[in-house]
């Protein structure tokens, strides 16, 4: 799907990836090359487990999500993508550091 | 209990992944890995003038083994110059490994001779890429680079070493096991049963199959499927050499330079059951007019793929051949001899022309020659333009790895070391280059290796003293304001292939071309065979870029 559709939601993606230091590289290139604006990220080691992080993503909806959701399953460092609503905590939780 | 080198162990893993030839070109921060290579002395090292040549030579041993392959470059310039060769390997899905060396971690971020950000780069062309940080990774990260390069949707794996890491020393307790392909991606049941009765429903339905079938090794389930079915196919660019092109189905290849009957045969389809292709620009023209009226199956190993660039009624995700297996019991055996009339109307109304294709002089000619002096199982590689369209509408292709050619990224310069790399896996087969001028000269410089390496190939040079490709859209498209395209200083390619050690000839110098072209072929050896052409030998029919794919521009409209 190609052509941009730009509306007022957003959508937020949980990704559990690899922990090293290409991983971001790897996934907000995806997100660059193809003009696809992200406008929050947090980025967090998953405790307990040295090998793994959290990438919290809040991205515009619009008809390309889906293509680029697969495109981020393909990565090999990504493990898993859970999508999430627009209320989500996540941002609004860390919203008062940004005021 | 031994000590080892990072370098000894790279070598090592490889030797343990089957590699026995690996191509490409020494410098300052892979120095240690080819010392390692010196000192195991089993693995064959062919050196490429060029990291390009080895980037595609590595893609010719795979393309026609389909085993994953390994080239080398070292930091900097060796590492941007191979760039192509794996980009082309991405977007044709071919599995090959790319070792590059890097300056050591320490200098690594202070712009040190011959640094370049190897990993930053390499990111979108890659299917994956590694930094190895530490020696002990090389243990994971090789054998992972090979499964990765192989499962699924094969494709290119970087993996870039710092020289530190190469000069490190550890003992080794053990060795990991090779890295392997995962198990194919066997397709849900569900979707795979609508499928089947969606197309035993059809009245009119085509299948269109693309790399894919080449990449599972599904060509002799497509035959049964299709047979069975009595389904027409048409190969993609990619698919050329997935089914016999005198196979009474195959209704040959579609898109930008099909035969016009291909194009209007997929106007009429009711259902498109496309397999291992992707539904590039080049095959779909317009996409809003392809195939307008008919209902999708989307077979693809890539579940991105599938409703990528046109919504499909069922998408399933799985490897070609097992799909095509599983469907061989589902698919009724249909008549479907109204369908076939009708294309065999076409094909009569609107067939494919090869003006000629007589005359070894002609660029048809000499394909259709040299394809009669071949046995099936010649490797054919092109490089990228006119000629390259030529080959794929000319050319009897029946087996299936023996068509190399650049589909997805269109690199000039891919089909004459990737015909090295065909004749280093299979050096007791025919390998035949048909390349241009243009293309040509892009790589021009492995003539040395090939020289060195003394294997049978044969390169047929089409030349139009011209970018003939860009030529014909400037006459067509852009007024006929012919710029920056014609090679006005003829040059002597026979002299120049002599120069560097390989025999050569000219067919326009030839008293009897046909026979020249016969003694060229069947002399075992490397061989340049020169052949003049017109520049405004334009390769018909063609849809303008943009454009539906049954408005085709033809030799006389």
């Amino acid at each position: 799907m190609n052509t941009t559709e730009i509306t007022n939601m957003n959508t937020i993606l949980e990704l559990t990836v690899a922990n090293h230091p290409g991983v971001m590289s790897h996934v907000m290139g995806l997100f660059a090359r193809r003009a696809f604006n992200v406008d929050s990220i947090v980025c967090m080691p998953l405790p307990g487990n040295a090998g793994l992080s959290r990438i919290w993503l809040r991205v515009q909806e619009d008809r390309r999500l889906d293509q680029m959701i697969r495109q981020i399953e393909k990565l090999i460092d990504v493990s898993e993508v859970k999508r999430h609503g627009p209320g989500h905590e996540v941002f609004t939780a860390i919203a008062p550091y940004f005021e | 209990m031994q000590s080892y080198t990072g370098a000894d162990i790279i070598i090592t893993l490889l030797e343990r992944q089957g590699i026995k030839t690996i191509a490409g070109i020494p410098g300052g921060a892979n120095l240690p890995i080819y010392d390692a290579l010196a000192r195991n002395g089993r693995i064959r090292h062919v050196l490429a003038r060029h990291e390009q040549g080895a980037g595609f030579i590595a893609q010719g041993m795979t393309r026609v083994s389909g085993e994953v392959q390994v080239c080398f470059a070292t930091s900097g310039p060796g590492a941007t110059n191979i760039l192509t060769a794996i980009a082309d390997a991405r977007l044709d899905s071919i599995p090959i490994v790319c070792i590059t060396g890097q300056v050591p971690s320490s200098l690594i971020g202070t712009d040190a001779f011959q640094e370049v950000d190897t990993y930053g780069l390499s990111i979108p062309i890659t299917k994956h890429n590694f930094l190895v940080r530490n020696i002990a990774e090389l243990f994971t990260v090789i054998p992972e680079a090979f499964r990765i390069a192989a499962s699924g949707r094969p494709g290119p794996v970087l993996i870039d070493i710092p020289k530190d890491v190469q000069q490190a020393r550890m003992e080794v307790h053990s060795w990991p096991d090779p890295g392997t392909p995962d198990k194919p991606i066997a397709p849900e049941r569900t979707p795979l049963i609508e499928a089947a009765a969606m197309i035993n429903a059809s009245r009119r339905p085509i299948l269109y199959i693309g790399g894919g079938i080449i990449a599972s090794g599904a060509s002799k389930a497509l035959l049964e499927v299709c047979e069975k079915g009595s389904i027409p196919v048409t190969p993609t660019l990619m698919g050329l050499d997935a089914i016999p092109s005198d196979h009474p189905l195959n209704i040959g290849m579609l898109g930008m330079h099909a035969a016009r009957y291909t194009n209007h045969a997929l106007h009429a389809c009711d259902l498109l059951i496309a397999v291992g292709s992707r539904f590039d620009d080049r095959a779909t023209g317009r996409v809003e007019a392809f195939c307008p009226t008919a209902r999708i199956i989307h077979v693809d190993i890539d579940p991105s793929e599938i409703d990528k660039i046109k919504p499909s009624s069922i998408g399933i995700t799985g490897d070609a051949r097992l799909v095509l297996e599983a469907w061989i019991p589902e698919i009724r055996k249909t008549d479907r001899s109204e369908w076939i009339t009708e294309i065999d109307e076409l094909r009569k109304r609107y067939p494919l022309e090869l003006p000629g294709a007589d005359d070894p002089m002609s660029s048809y000619g000499v394909i259709r020659h040299t394809a009669a002096l071949l046995p099936d199982d010649a490797i054919i590689t092109t490089d990228v333009g006119q000629h390259q369209m030529k080959v794929a509408q000319a050319y009897p292709f029946s087996t299936p790895r023996t068509w190399l050619t650049s589909g997805g990224l269109g690199t000039m310069g891919f089909g004459f070391p990737t015909a090295i790399g065909a004749a280093l896996q299979a050096p007791d087969r025919p390998v035949v280059c048909f390349s241009g001028d243009g293309s040509f000269l892009m790589n021009i410089q492995e003539l040395a290796t090939l020289a060195e390496e003394n294997l049978n190939v044969k390169v047929i040079l089409l030349d139009n003293q011209s970018l003939g490709l860009v030529h014909q859209q400037q006459d067509l498209f852009y007024g006929s304001r012919f710029i920056a395209v014609n090679y006005p200083r003829k040059v002597d390619f026979a002299a120049i292939a002599k120069g560097f050690g390989v025999d050569a000839l000219s067919l326009g110098e030839a008293e009897d071309p046909s026979e020249a072209l016969a003694g060229a072929i069947q002399r075992p050896g490397p061989c340049l065979i020169h052949v003049p052409i017109d520049v405004y030998d334009k390769v018909f029919p063609m849809v303008p870029p943009g454009g539906c794919n049954t408005d085709m521009l033809t030799h006389t409209n």
